[in-house]
């Protein structure tokens, strides 16, 4: 893997043949990668609109989405499936992009968007809505949800960012731990105090796409477009940054800047995808591992990559929760770590996961 | 003395599927400073690696003093042979003392952690390196060349009759370098221990040295005193180098004289205008 | 070394001998005063901590029911209540604080801590299905809630982490896949805990959130026995083992070249530190911070390279009695105490994090 990284500006040097050839090969096997998760992606999104408490044949899907007559089928398929669906495919880009960014900046594989205090920070402002403010609808949920995670973040960063050193990957992570631990404290403690609160915030907490309408989209839909758009002006950037640090700036690459950006992306998309959905783990964690196997580092390809495996594994776990316990649901938060926990585990058991 | 202290026998090592060195025999005679050579990436360290007990082999096997050495309990062996790795870490806060200290972990037991034998060869090891005025430095604040001196001092303190040193003098400048040497020379004459190390600077591998070995692609290509392995025909076969062997005017070891492109093209515009 | 001397060995600074008979050692004052005063506040702490509360209790009257006197409801109140209660806090605390420092020196980190073994997030999801199905239909719920809610809780640990270290066995044991494991292992244990709260009967899952934020509410002689014995057990063995850290905190290279047998030395010093978690996290549930911030402060207290054992033994247990002193006294509603040790942990987390960057840019 490592050989076959060689860049076009390396082309023109003496010895490149061998490693033309390579590179060749390996942009064929990237535009089959993408090709791929999307065909897996379409299937995964077809049986999300059929599967479910009552299962409804592909021709009726296909009916009640481009000539819609008001049958039962075609509001369960419009209404209910239709949203969850959509937001499955923007959550899971959206966790597998920032996870992606997140393992880059930080240079670490074991990264999860959730050490930037994101999860830990929507559900302490969660918790204050419903117990403060009497909040409890999914609708309600979203604005303090995306809030407390900002609002973390933010925490996060400029506790990271103390001293002259400015942020660097481990000075965040360790004010991520810090941080998180603390709002899970304050959470438990509310929580603890009214019984009310702890049976809206169990719910929450879980992570489902369950029960989301057309709105909560619309809601968190702006947030994500322009995380994506971050992450996409940060890709090159970000290549740099793999080199480390000095070898960047040595390339004229402004360090900082790379790194604010990166840092906002994530934010913005990990943030709008636990507003919308409350904490969802391990997309974040494994799903870049799998990308990076396949495409290589080169973030171009990464990202994409890794945030449309996010989306087919999100939409596929929350299939098959609905399928595991029918006529019940099992949240989709559940499967994936049932589900994505031993496919992680055999990924490790195989390999040292590709370098970062 | 005819006896070897430690001996290879017809080795294999290797990292995965990568065979790194492969039939290789050598014998290190008692009271000897053996350098092994070579390129690059031709196996010298590795070999170290595996004569210290720190890889295991593929085939074949190391004996120290005879007795094979991976079956030998591995604090036995530490009592007869130290070995300075390449780029040691040590823990942050350390002092000096403390480190040099913790070379008389094979002497020690759970109950006897600070014995007098154990003080007076730390602070002999501390004085013979010249540390011993930083004592209680951490060593985190020392400078590059003190830091190397101190990790020879812990494997002074180790007292073993054998040391293997892998790149003793990397990221020290010629001065220190020099230092270093010196006192693995005093080593072997004021105290008669056993040398091997791996060195990259030829000439002072052929100073300090009383044997070369050179290693190409796993192999020992050559043996023997420096004047007779520093030959113009072994730096082409070993290291692709065209140079030119003079006598070093210090010393009166083989001095290698790179030649590089720029004056190789020299030398055949003057040859054929000659 | 014979031969080598040209003069006469001197006393080395900062490492005065201390010798009796076969036994010898290095005189650390720091080490012991750390130790010493910490036992001092520890004592302290918990007599405070017995006296405190809805039925107040002087010190001295503590201390007459400690050595036999007293009248009849403070006999009750102190040796029945509050005492096993306490001493399960010391207890716990001590362990956790052993088990962080004996984690973090072989790790050579000092973030790491035995968590990463599975063995709370194995606890709690044990520990979460005894209170959710208590009782219940199925077998093996069954048989874990006949044993009781710590000894299941152990159990789950223990199978935990040694599902993590079987899982990452592959011709040996290397602490990078060892990690990766316990993340993914551990994250399956959390999805079970969080479904277990949505399933829960709402007072199923208020008292699971309290055993899973680490509690000492109504702890009795029955938790203190047998915590205590395993420590009775366990200290000694890690203090044994402690002999070895000391060559395990360099590269692997160096370890080796000194004698160290390195998967016999770390397997043992590993399975004595989840040990010590998982019999913590039994008794009292995952308390936060305690096994991560305490060898931290013990470290710096001693001005050591690696963090003190036995030290951070006694400030583990000071930290959780002290804790818990607050958790039940200060807000007039009883807290769990691993609210408070968070709180009080993470400031110190990133006062740590704030002093590391100023040491790095200057």
């Amino acid at each position: 893997m490592t050989t076959a990284t060689a860049t076009p500006a390396g082309a023109g040097l003496p010895g490149a043949p061998a490693g033309q050839r390579g590179a060749v090969a390996l942009r064929r096997r990237r535009r089959l990668v993408i090709l791929g998760l999307l065909a897996l992606l379409a299937v995964a999104a077809l049986a999300s609109l059929a599967v479910g408490a009552k299962p409804i044949p592909l021709p009726v899907v296909w009916d009640a989405i481009f000539f819609p007559t008001g049958t039962e089928d075609g509001i369960v398929v419009r209404s209910l499936r239709m949203p969850r669906t959509v937001l499955g495919i923007g959550v899971g880009i959206a966790l597998g992009v920032a996870g992606a960014l997140m393992q880059g900046h930080t240079r670490n594989p074991l990264a999860d968007p959730g050490l930037l205090g994101v999860s830990a920070g929507a559900a302490f402002l969660v918790v204050i809505g419903i117990y403060a403010l009497g909040v409890t609808s999914l609708f309600g949920y979203v604005w303090f949800a995306f809030a407390g995670a900002l609002a973390a973040s933010v925490l996060v960063f400029v506790l990271g960012s103390l001293g002259r050193g400015g942020p660097t990957p481990v000075t965040l992570a360790l004010a991520g731990v810090a941080v998180s631990a603390l709002l899970t404290a304050l959470t438990s403690a509310l929580v603890l105090a009214d019984t009310n609160t702890l049976d809206a915030f169990r719910f929450w907490a879980v992570g489902s796409v369950a029960g989301r309408d057309a709105g909560t989209v619309v809601q968190v839909a702006p947030f994500l477009g322009l995380g994506l758009l971050l992450a996409a002006v940060n890709a090159p950037g970000l290549n740099l940054l793999a080199l480390g640090e000095d070898i960047a700036r040595g390339l004229g690459q402004p360090v900082q800047l790379t790194r604010w950006v990166g840092l906002i992306a994530i934010t913005l998309l990990t943030g709008a995808a636990v507003a919308a959905c409350g904490p969802i783990g391990f997309v974040g964690l494994v799903v870049p591992h799998v990308a990076r196997s396949l495409t290589g580092p080169d973030h171009r390809w990464l990202l994409p990559a890794s945030g449309l495996a996010g989306a087919v594994l999100l939409l596929a776990a929350d299939v098959i929760g609905r399928v595991l316990v029918r006529p019940a649901e099992l949240q989709v938060g559940i499967v994936l770590a049932l589900v994505g926990a031993p496919f992680f585990i055999a990924l490790v058991r195989r390999r040292r996961p590709a370098s970062l | 003395m005819t006896t070897p202290r430690l001996e290879a026998r017809d080795l294999q090592l290797g990292y995965g599927d990568h065979v790194i060195v492969d039939g290789l025999n050598l014998d290190v005679l008692d009271g000897t400073v053996t350098a092994v050579i070579g390129p690059n990436g031709c196996g010298k360290s590795t070999l170290l690696r595996a004569l210290a007990r720190l890889m295991p082999t593929r085939r074949g096997h190391v004996l120290l003093d005879g007795r094979r050495i991976d079956r030998t309990p591995t604090r036995e062996v530490a009592k007869v042979l130290g070995v300075l790795p390449q780029n040691p870490i040590a823990p942050e806060g350390l002092t000096v003392a403390d480190l040099v200290a913790r070379g008389r972990h094979p002497h020690q037991a759970w109950y006897r952690q600070w014995s007098s034998d154990d003080e007076d060869v730390v602070a002999e090891a501390l004085s013979w390196t010249g540390m011993d005025q930083f004592a209680e430095r951490t060593v985190d604040a020392l400078s590059g060349g003190q830091r190397q001196r101190v990790w020879i001092s812990m494997a002074l303190a180790q007292g073993t009759d054998v040391l293997l040193l892998d790149e003793p003098t990397t990221f020290l400048d010629l001065a220190h370098q020099v230092e270093v040497l010196d006192l693995v020379e005093r080593l072997h004459t004021e105290a008669g221990r056993t040398v091997v190390m791996v060195l990259h600077d030829l000439n002072l591998a052929a100073r300090y040295a009383k044997r070369l070995v050179a290693m190409r692609g796993g192999k020992v290509v050559a043996d023997g005193p420096p004047d007779q392995v520093l030959t113009e025909d072994m730096l082409r076969t070993v290291f692709d180098l065209d140079a030119q062997i003079v006598l070093d005017p210090v010393a009166g070891t083989p001095l290698v004289v790179p030649i590089g492109r720029r004056h190789r093209a020299l030398e055949v515009v003057a040859a054929d205008a000659g | 070394m014979t031969g080598l001397l040209e003069r006469p060995p001197g006393r080395l600074a900062g490492r005065t001998p201390v010798r009796l008979g076969p036994f010898s050692g290095v005189w650390r004052p720091r080490v012991i005063a750390v130790t010493l005063t910490g036992l001092a506040l520890l004592v302290l702490v918990a007599a405070v901590n017995i006296g405190r509360g809805d039925f107040p209790i002087s010190l001295a009257e503590v201390l007459a029911v400690l050595v036999g006197g007293g009248d009849e409801a403070q006999q009750f109140i102190v040796l029945e209540l509050r005492l096993p209660r306490t001493l399960t806090g010391i207890l716990v605390g001590a362990a956790l604080g052993l088990s962080g420092a004996i984690t973090q020196a072989i790790a050579r980190n000092p973030l790491a801590s035995p968590d990463i073994l599975g063995v709370t997030a194995g606890a709690s999801a044990t520990a979460a299905a005894v209170i959710v199905l208590g009782g219940g239909n199925g077998v093996i719920t069954g048989l874990l809630s006949a044993a009781g809610l710590p000894v299941a809780a152990l159990l789950g640990g223990l199978f935990t982490a040694a599902l993590v270290y079987a899982l990452s066995f592959r011709r040996g044991i290397e602490g990078y896949r060892l990690v990766l494991v316990g993340v993914g292992v551990g994250a399956v244990a959390m999805a079970i805990t969080s479904w277990l709260l949505v399933v829960a009967e709402v007072y199923q899952a208020a008292q699971a959130t309290v055993w899973l934020t680490g509690s000492l509410n109504a702890r009795g002689w029955e938790h203190v026995v047998p915590v205590g014995f395993a420590l009775v057990v366990l200290v000694p063995v890690a203090l044994l083992l402690a002999f070895v850290l000391g060559g395990l905190q360099f590269g692997d290279d160096t370890a080796r070249g000194l004698g160290l047998n390195l998967n016999r030395s770390r397997g043992a010093l590993i399975l004595v530190a989840v040990a010590l978690a998982a019999v913590a996290t039994a008794s009292a549930g995952p308390i936060a911070f305690v096994a991560l911030v305490v060898p931290q402060i013990c470290q710096r207290l001693v001005g050591s390279s690696r963090p003190p054992l036995l030290a951070s033994a006694v400030h583990g247990a000071l930290l959780t009695v002290g804790a818990d002193l607050i958790a039940r006294t200060a807000l007039g509603t009883e807290l769990p105490v691993g609210i408070v040790t968070a709180v009080l942990g993470a400031p110190y987390l990133l006062h740590l994090l704030a002093r590391r960057n100023r040491g790095v840019t200057a």
